[in-house]
C-alpha cells in the first residue's frame, strides 16, 4: 500500500515539476517577449532629432543614455528656463534634457548652474568654463539665402555669438556681381564654437535659420588619423619637417625623371642646383603658349610640362 | 472570496472601532502621496502663476522620483536606477548619486522596502483607483498569471541595460513617466497611464503593481529585511470575515501568518511583497493586526494588550 502511494505521489511529483517547468517557461518566454519589444523599441527611442541639443557638459550620447536618470534637477537649475525633459513622442529619449537652439538657446551662464547638481554625472562636472562647452557645432547651412552671400550687410550671428571673434569670423570675398563690394561671409571654427544656439536664434531668415547648431558627431567629420597636415606641423615643430633631397622622388613612368628647368630638385655635389640653358630658353622664348592650355588639376602635367616641350 | 461580497468592505470595522480607525492608514497613506506630489509641485505651480518668479519656496526638493535634491544639499537617487546605470556599464557615477541610492536604500530597509509603492509611489494612486473601480463595477476573473513575474521582469531590466548600454526601461517606465510627467509635463504618457489603469482595471486585477511592476520587485526584496512589519498578534481573534484578503494587494501573504499558529509561523508578516499599506489594519473589526518590529515575538495575545500597543505604536 505504501508501495502505491509512493507510486502516486511520485507521479504527482512528476505532473507538478511539468507543470513547474512548464510555467518557468512559459513565463521567461513572456518576460523575454516584453525585453524584447523594449529593447527593439529602444533602437529607435534611443535616438535624438538632430534639433534636440543637449545641456552643456553632456557625455557623449551613448554613455549620456547610461548615465541620466531623468530627473530635471538641470532643467529647474538653469535660470532661464531652456532647458526641457523630453516627453514620450518628442523624438528624445524620453525624459532626458534638451534645448532647442531656434525658439530657447543656452544663454551660456559663466557659473554653469545646470551642472553641479547633476547626481550622475551625466552632465560632466570637470567643465567649469562655459567656453569650453561643446554642445553642439554651428553650421552656416542655407548658403543660398543667408543675406552675407547675397553681398548684404548682416553680421548678425557674428555678432551675437558670445565667443565673438572666436568661434564666428567674418571672411571677406570679392563680390563678383557688383565688381566692387565685399561679402562679409560668416565662418564657424570648431575649436571655439560652444553650440550654445545664440546665432541661430538671431539669424534673421524666417522659419529655418541659415546657420544651425547640430550635435558634434552630424557636423564635424574627422580626419583619417594618418593625417598630418603641413603647415600645422611646421608651426608645432617651428620649421619644414623636410630636408632638401638630393633627388626628389615623383611617381613617374620609368626612365622620366624630374628636371624641369633644372632648378631645385636635381642637385650636384654640393647641393647647388644643376640648371640646364638648354631647358630655360623654350620657356622664355614662347610664354604665351601656355595660355591655350588651361591649367589642369593634375600635378603630372603641371611638372611634366618642360620635358614635354623640351622634346 | 467573501460570503460578504455585497456589504461595504470595512462596514464591521467603521461600526466597531468608528470611521477614522477604520480609515486612518488608507488617508494617512492618501495624504503621503499627495504631500510628496505637492513637494514636488511647487517650483511648476510657481512658474505657472509667474513665469518670471524665482520660486525660491521650490528649492525645497526638486527633481523627480528618479533623483532628487532636498534644501539643495541632500540628495536622493533611486538605488534601481543605480543599479541599471552600472548594468549599462556606465562606471563613474557622480558620488551624489551614489550617496543618495544609499540614502534611499537605507530608508527603505528600515520602513518597509515596499513603502515605496504605497506611500510613495503615484501609479498606486492610479491603480489603486482602477482596483476600486474594478470592485465597484463587480469586475471578476481576467487573466491570471503568477505573481513572480515581477522578479523576472526585474532581471529582464537589468539585463536589458546591459545589452543596450542604455537605461532602457526608463523609456516606457510607467512610474517614472508618470511622476516625471506631471512636473516636466506629460504629453503622451498619458496612453502610458491609461494604458496601467485599463490593465488593472480589465487585464488583470492588481496586474501592475504586484505582478509586473520591476520597481515594486526590486522594494520587495530590500523590504525581506526591513524591521517595521504589520504584525498579527492577536490572530486567534481572527472571525474568517475574510475582508483583509479583499482590501490586501498580496493576499496571498495574509494566509500563512493569519492561520499559521499551529503551524508555529511568527504572528508576522515578514514576507518583502507586504507593502505596509496598514489597509489590513484599518479594515479588521477585531483589531488582529497592528504595526511592529519583526523581532518581538513574545508579546502576549491578549487584545486589550495588542489594542494599547497599537495607539501607542500609531
Amino acid at each position: 500500500m505504501s508501495n502505491s502511494q509512493s507510486k502516486k505521489s511520485q507521479k504527482k511529483n512528476k505532473v507538478s515539476r511539468r507543470r513547474f517547468l512548464s510555467d518557468m517557461a512559459g513565463t521567461a518566454c513572456g518576460v523575454g517577449l516584453f525585453g524584447l519589444g523594449i529593447g527593439l523599441y529602444s533602437k529607435s527611442a534611443n535616438a535624438i532629432k538632430p534639433q534636440a541639443i543637449r545641456p552643456p557638459g553632456a557625455l557623449p550620447e551613448e554613455d549620456f543614455l547610461a548615465a541620466c536618470t531623468r530627473c530635471g534637477i538641470c532643467v529647474r537649475d538653469c535660470p532661464y528656463d531652456i532647458l526641457k525633459l523630453a516627453k514620450i513622442g518628442d523624438n528624445v529619449p524620453t525624459g532626458t534634457p534638451y534645448f532647442t537652439a531656434r525658439t530657447g538657446p543656452c544663454e551660456m551662464c559663466d557659473d554653469i548652474p545646470c551642472i553641479p547638481n547633476c547626481p550622475t554625472g551625466a552632465l560632466d562636472h570637470s567643465l567649469v568654463d562655459i567656453n569650453k562647452a561643446r554642445m553642439g557645432l554651428a553650421v552656416v547651412v542655407d548658403q543660398e539665402t543667408c543675406i552675407a552671400f547675397l553681398g548684404l550687410r548682416c553680421e548678425v550671428c557674428f555678432n551675437v555669438c558670445p565667443v565673438r571673434g572666436k568661434a564666428i569670423t567674418l571672411d571677406y570675398q570679392h563680390n563678383a556681381r557688383s565688381g566692387k563690394h565685399a561679402k562679409f561671409i560668416p565662418v564657424v571654427h570648431s575649436s571655439d564654437c560652444t553650440g550654445c544656439g545664440l546665432c541661430e536664434k538671431a539669424c534673421i531668415l524666417e522659419d529655418a535659420p541659415a546657420i544651425k547648431v547640430f550635435p558634434q558627431r552630424l557636423a564635424k567629420g574627422d580626419l583619417g588619423h594618418h593625417y598630418r597636415v603641413g603647415w600645422e606641423q611646421e608651426k608645432k615643430y617651428g620649421g619644414s619637417l623636410i630636408k632638401t633631397r638630393d633627388k626628389h622622388q615623383y611617381n613617374l613612368p620609368e626612365g622620366v625623371r624630374y628636371d624641369y628647368e633644372g632648378v631645385g630638385l636635381i642637385t650636384d655635389e654640393k647641393g647647388n642646383p644643376i640648371v640646364d640653358p638648354s631647358l630655360i630658353k623654350p620657356k622664355k622664348a614662347e610664354p604665351e603658349k601656355n595660355t591655350d592650355k588651361p591649367a589642369t588639376n593634375n600635378p603630372l602635367d603641371i611638372l611634366n610640362q618642360g620635358i614635354k616641350e623640351a622634346e | 472570496m467573501t460570503g460578504k461580497a455585497n456589504e461595504i468592505i470595512g462596514k464591521e470595522a467603521i461600526e466597531k472601532k468608528g470611521w477614522w480607525q477604520a480609515y486612518k492608514w488608507l488617508i494617512l497613506r492618501r495624504i503621503s502621496q499627495f504631500a510628496i506630489l505637492a513637494l514636488f509641485m511647487l517650483i511648476p505651480i510657481c512658474k505657472w502663476m509667474n513665469p518670471d518668479a524665482d520660486c525660491a519656496l521650490g528649492w525645497i526638493i526638486k527633481g523627480n522620483l528618479a533623483s532628487s535634491k532636498v534644501f539643495n544639499a541632500i540628495p536622493l537617487t533611486d538605488p534601481l536606477l543605480l543599479l541599471q546605470m552600472l548594468a549599462a556599464g556606465f562606471s563613474k557615477v557622480a558620488i551624489d548619486a551614489i550617496i543618495g541610492a544609499v540614502i534611499v536604500f537605507i530608508f527603505y530597509l528600515l520602513v518597509g522596502g515596499r513603502v515605496f509603492c504605497s506611500w510613495v509611489c503615484p501609479v498606486n494612486i492610479v491603480t489603486d483607483a482602477a482596483f476600486w473601480l474594478r470592485s465597484k463595477l463587480k469586475l471578476t476573473g481576467g487573466a491570471r498569471f503568477s505573481r513572480s513575474i515581477r522578479y523576472w521582469v526585474l532581471g529582464m531590466v537589468l539585463v536589458l541595460s546591459a545589452i543596450t548600454g542604455s537605461l532602457a526601461y526608463e523609456l516606457i517606465n510607467p512610474v517614472s513617466m508618470l511622476h516625471r510627467g506631471l512636473f516636466f509635463g506629460m504629453s503622451m504618457g498619458w496612453f502610458v497611464i491609461a494604458a496601467v489603469f485599463v490593465f488593472d482595471l480589465f487585464v488583470a486585477k492588481r496586474g501592475w503593481c504586484t505582478h509586473i511592476c520591476p520597481m515594486g520587485a526590486f522594494y520587495g526584496l530590500v523590504g525581506k529585511f526591513s524591521p517595521l512589519k504589520v504584525r498579527a498578534d492577536a490572530r486567534s481573534a481572527c472571525d474568517d470575515c475574510a475582508e483583509c484578503y479583499v482590501v490586501c494587494p498580496e493576499p496571498q501573504i495574509l494566509k500563512p501568518v493569519l492561520k499559521g499558529e499551529k503551524k508555529g509561523i511568527l504572528p508576522v508578516i515578514q514576507a518583502g511583497e507586504c507593502t505596509n499599506c496598514g489597509r489590513c489594519i484599518d479594515v479588521c473589526a477585531e483589531e488582529v493586526f497592528h504595526f511592529g518590529l519583526r523581532y518581538k515575538n513574545d508579546l502576549p495575545k491578549v487584545k486589550t494588550t495588542v489594542g494599547g500597543k497599537h495607539e501607542v505604536i500609531s
